[in-house]
């Protein structure tokens, strides 16, 4: 590793920003709106926050992974549909965990 | 279906919150890991998880800081990687937004993407549960977890460079967070906003500042409700 210097002003600035800002994001609705009701339209698209946003988060990390410079690998593209589909077949979130590090490690030991 | 109290609906949270701690803990030990790479102390790593809670954002920020990016672009990244629990927060208050206000500021300040999936699956299946009885669910289902976050991340600041790279623990986050969407992709519409999340964030990767992700997250929403509307039209004729 090179020496990574993070300047503590710096680090100190974000930890306290990053901790306010991500409070009132999380705050936002819940503390604001509180009881009152909210249009059809805006609960049709909340339905959806889950599985609109964590796979667009998931997606770049199994198709270009940091472990591998961003460079497409079989183990983990396999380790991440064998999750996915063991997930959806079983609705049994630590089954799915435990199939797709095991196909992860299998792969990883088969392929050297 | 038994009878449900507050202490029960509490216990019940706790039990459905029990397995993430095997979610929550190879990720806040590979916090810890990465953090003491980048130079933190085991004090300053443990203040970063217990001030922000949210491990995603706390690794974009510790990437963007080791690049010596902009203060200003470090905070816009992880805010943006932490925009999603605005959506949480919103979808969340139908349920908890008749509780005090003390309650719903912890449960804000303790609100990760664990607690919210199992709590928000837990009220679709309970859906005659009283505010009082969401929220006890969703303090337990945080029990298990918020305490594991804290302390995994000082083992992972103790144990620091010393891991070995063989474990892929970078992988760690991928596989978790599939597991948890599998289950959840119930209905064409959820399906679909997966779909279109997963098309959009990868075609939107080279959007700065994270953003390609924020539109992934709006478009998947607006796909998912548009399906659900032509679904809904569907079934009626």
């Amino acid at each position: 590793m090179t020496d990574p210097i993070i300047a503590k002003g710096t680090l100190w600035t974000v930890i306290i920003l990053l901790g306010l800002g991500s409070f009132a994001l999380r705050f936002a609705f819940l503390g604001l709106i509180g009881n009152r009701p909210m249009p059809d339209w805006i609960m049709r698209h909340l339905r959806y926050t889950a599985v609109a946003v964590l796979p667009g988060l998931v997606a770049p990390l199994v198709v270009w992974p940091g472990a591998t410079d961003g460079v497409l690998d079989l183990p983990r593209l396999t380790a991440a549909l064998t999750t996915l589909v063991v997930g959806y077949l079983t609705k049994n979130v630590l089954a799915a965990i435990f199939s797709g590090a095991g196909m992860l490690y299998l792969l990883l030991y088969l392929m050297g | 279906m038994t009878v449900t109290t507050p202490h029960s609906a509490y216990w019940e949270g706790v039990r459905d919150g029990l397995p993430f701690i095997l979610v929550v803990a190879p990720f806040a030990l590979l916090f810890g890991v990465v953090a003491t790479e980048a130079g933190l102390t085991v004090w300053e790593t443990l203040a970063f998880s217990v001030v922000v809670i949210a491990g995603a954002a706390q690794f974009t920020a510790l990437q963007l800081m080791q690049e010596n990016a902009p203060t200003v672009i470090v905070l816009a990244s992880a805010l943006a990687v932490n925009l999603r629990m605005a959506m949480y927060s919103a979808s969340l208050t139908p349920h908890l937004g008749a509780t005090p206000i003390w309650q719903r500021a912890l449960a804000a300040y303790m609100m990760v993407d664990q607690s919210y999936a199992c709590s928000i699956l837990a009220y679709e299946r309970n859906r005659d549960w009283t505010p009082m009885q969401k929220m006890a669910f969703y303090f337990g289902a945080v029990t298990p977890v918020i305490p594991v976050w804290y302390a995994m991340t000082v083992a992972g600041a103790l144990i620091g460079s010393s891991m070995p790279a063989g474990l892929a623990l970078d992988f760690a986050v991928p596989i978790t967070f599939i597991a948890m969407i599998a289950p959840a992709l119930r209905t064409l519409a959820h399906k679909a906003a997966a779909t279109a999340s997963v098309v959009l964030a990868l075609g939107f990767a080279f959007v700065p500042f994270n953003l390609g992700l924020i539109i992934a997250g709006i478009g998947g929403m607006m796909v998912g409700a548009q399906v659900e509307l032509w679904m809904d039209r569907r079934a009626r004729t």
